[in-house]
Parts: structure tokens; sequence; C-alpha cells
């Protein structure tokens, strides 16, 4: 029960997007089409997971034994990196369909503040292995969720008539604060 | 190209916050008061300018094809040390600006300029374009905060400006506020822009 309450608050309360702004640059450069966005979420899903789980285990078999916690930073981005390297050329070898569907997206993904932000995240907050497992699961899916949402929005702001300065990402990013005013809604909410 | 243009381009032309839009999360996150805004900025011309310096200096021993991953330590090595020079130091801020502080390491604006200027250019020249680009920054910061600041909480820097009186706008503080009034301030500068051109 605990897990599922993890999991709704990650998910919808603190919406990595609209309450922590990590990962607002994909979120505000992926978002034209709601295909294209939807392809960016899930191949954060499946790079957030992943390299959660992978740093997790590194930093407490090899940075918390060998009191090297300092060097977390620069262990975690370098993981990050080479995953995101690593997850391309399996896909591009045994999975084509779906590296045509992620593949552009990859490359993108290594400069995701989310990716890095969730793995320190799972650090600060001492979660243990499962809860760290359902909090990067329950924060990426909300990237999705937020990030077709915000996708389908300006589909309709592209054809309104607009003051010309407003244009482009001024507007986008009032259109994400009204949207964020809705996720503010949910704060509080205890499960 | 001459000194005074080069650290120009960064604070006004090419401005990394409000003209080129890079480097949104943190800018976002952590306005909430202009101290936090300042201490986000300093942060950043600290760790740009660092790393503009070293990865011109090896510009001509780094091999072309994995110059990226080179970038990335060399961001990451600044990053730490400001890191934990924070720590020491200023424990407040440290504390106030939480993950986004090892967060500047992914902060695209840091290797767009490693990527754009500083492989290509002299020592001298990347310290100016990372002072410029990083001052811009600072100066979006600072804009930025004390705008969320003055409407949330009705101080500056913990001075209060507005009378008591004045009920503060909550919302400015919160993340809506940070999306709506960010996205007011491009508004505006277009604007300026496209006055000053016509």
């Amino acid at each position: 029960m605990e897990l599922v309450g993890l999991f709704i608050t990650s998910f919808i309360v603190n919406n990595i997007i609209f309450m922590q702004f990590l990962g607002t640059c994909p979120f505000l450069g992926v978002s034209k089409k709601i295909d294209t966005a939807a392809g960016m979420g899930i191949a954060v899903i499946f790079v957030i997971t992943l390299a959660s789980i992978i740093t997790y285990i590194i930093h407490y078999a090899i940075l918390v034994t060998l009191e090297l916690e300092y060097l977390q930073t620069i262990v975690f981005i370098l993981i990050i990196a080479a995953l995101v390297q690593f997850v391309e050329m399996f896909l591009k070898k045994s999975a084509p369909g779906l590296y045509k569907a992620l593949g552009i997206f990859l490359p993108l993904i290594t400069t995701n503040c989310a990716v890095l932000g969730v793995a320190i995240n799972n650090i600060i907050y001492e979660y243990t292995f499962v809860e760290s497992l359902v909090y990067s699961v329950g924060i990426s899916s909300g990237f999705l969720l937020a990030i077709v949402l915000f996708a389908g929005v300006r589909d309709k702001v592209d054809y309104a008539d607009l003051p010309e300065s407003l244009k482009g990402s001024a507007i986008s990013l009032i259109t994400a604060g009204l949207m964020s005013v809705a996720f503010l809604g949910f704060s509080g909410l205890q499960l | 190209m001459n000194k005074l243009k080069i650290f120009k381009n960064g604070v006004t032309t090419e401005n990394p916050i409000l003209v080129q839009q890079v480097g949104m999360c943190a800018t976002l996150a952590i306005t909430t008061s202009l101290m936090n805004g300042i201490g986000m900025g300093v942060a950043v011309i600290a760790v740009l300018t660092g790393s503009n310096i070293v990865i011109s200096a090896l510009r001509k021993f780094i091999p072309d094809e994995v110059r990226i991953p080179a970038f990335i330590i060399v961001i990451a090595a600044f990053t730490t040390i400001i890191d934990l020079l924070m720590h020491a130091y200023t424990f407040e801020l440290y504390k106030a600006l939480g993950v986004f502080i090892p967060l500047i390491v992914v902060n695209c604006i840091i290797l767009a300029r490693a990527e754009a200027f500083a492989s290509k250019n002299s020592v001298m020249d990347s310290i100016i374009d990372g002072l410029g680009m990083g001052v811009g920054y600072l100066v979006a910061m600072i804009l930025l905060s004390s705008a969320r600041e003055i409407l949330g909480n009705g101080t500056i820097l913990g001075l209060r400006i507005l009378p008591e009186a004045y009920e503060p706008m909550m919302m400015a503080i919160q993340p809506p506020g940070a999306f709506i009034l960010l996205g007011l301030l491009i508004g505006i500068v277009n604007y300026l822009s496209r006055r000053k051109k016509a």
C-alpha cells in the first residue's frame, strides 16, 4: 500500500515537470506533435528506470564501500551517458522497429536532467531498492503524462490568434503554467 | 572577433535563457527568491568559465570522436568542485538549491558553449565567452527571481518593499508562477527586440 502511495505521489502529486521542473528542455522541445511526444515519453521511462537501477547498485556497492560518495555526480553522468549509448546500440541490433521509433530521442536523453535528477533523488531520499524502482517508474510515467497532455494542448494553441511577441516558446511556457495550476490541485493529497 | 563583442553576445544577443532558451530546468525551479537566483547564477558562471578554460586549453589534444564524453567529464569535475565549496561555505544556499547544484552538469548551456565556442577558440576568448554567457544567465535569473519574490512575498532579498497590506500572490512562488512569469518575460524580450528592429 505504501508503494502504491509512493507511485501516485511521484506520478501526479509531485509531477516531475509541473511540480519539480526536471526535464523541462525536452518537454518544451519535443512536444510539437502528440506521437513524437509519446515516443519521447516512452524512451524516457525506459532510460530512467534502467539508469536508476544501475546507479543505485553502483552507488551502494562501489561508492559507499570505497567512501567515494563525493564522486557521485561524475560517476552518475558517465553511467548515464554510457547507458544511453549502449541502449541505442542494443536496440539498433536487436529491435530495429523499436529503434526506429525511439532512435532519434535516445541521444537527447543524456542531457535530460530528469535522468540524473531521479538517480540523485533516489540516493538523497534514502529509498530502498524497491522504493527507488517504484519512484523511477512513477516519475517517468508522470513525464509521459505531462508531455502527451502538453502536446495535445499545443496543437490547439498553434491555431490561436496570438500577439506576435508571444508566439513560440513564450506562449508554450504560459500554457505549461496554466496546466501546472491544475496539477497544483493535487498537492496535499495524502494516500 | 573583438573581446567586447564576444561578451555582449552572451549577455544580450544570444542570452542563454531569454533568447536561446536552454537550461530552463534550474531557472524555473530555484528562482523562488532573489538570493537563490543570484547563488545559482554565480555557480553557473564559475562552472561555465572554468570548463571553457580547460576545454579550450585542451582543444588540440582531445580527439574529435570522444570529445563529448571528455567535455562532460571536465564539466562534471567543475560542478563537483562548486558543489563541495558551496557545501562548505554557503550551507544555507546549498540546502535551498539542493539537487540543482549537481544538475549543473546537464545544464545544456555549458555543454553547448564547450561544443560551439571553447573547442574552436583561444583560451582568452573562451574565458570572455564563458563570463558573457554566465552574466547573461545571471541577469535572466535576477529578473525572474526578483519578480517572483516581489509578487509572491512582497520582499526583495528578505527586505520588505511592498506594504504589509499587500496580499502576497502565492502563485508567483509556486510552480505555475515560474512558468507564467518566464513566459511573460520572454514575451517582453521578444517585443523589445522586434521594436528595436522595426
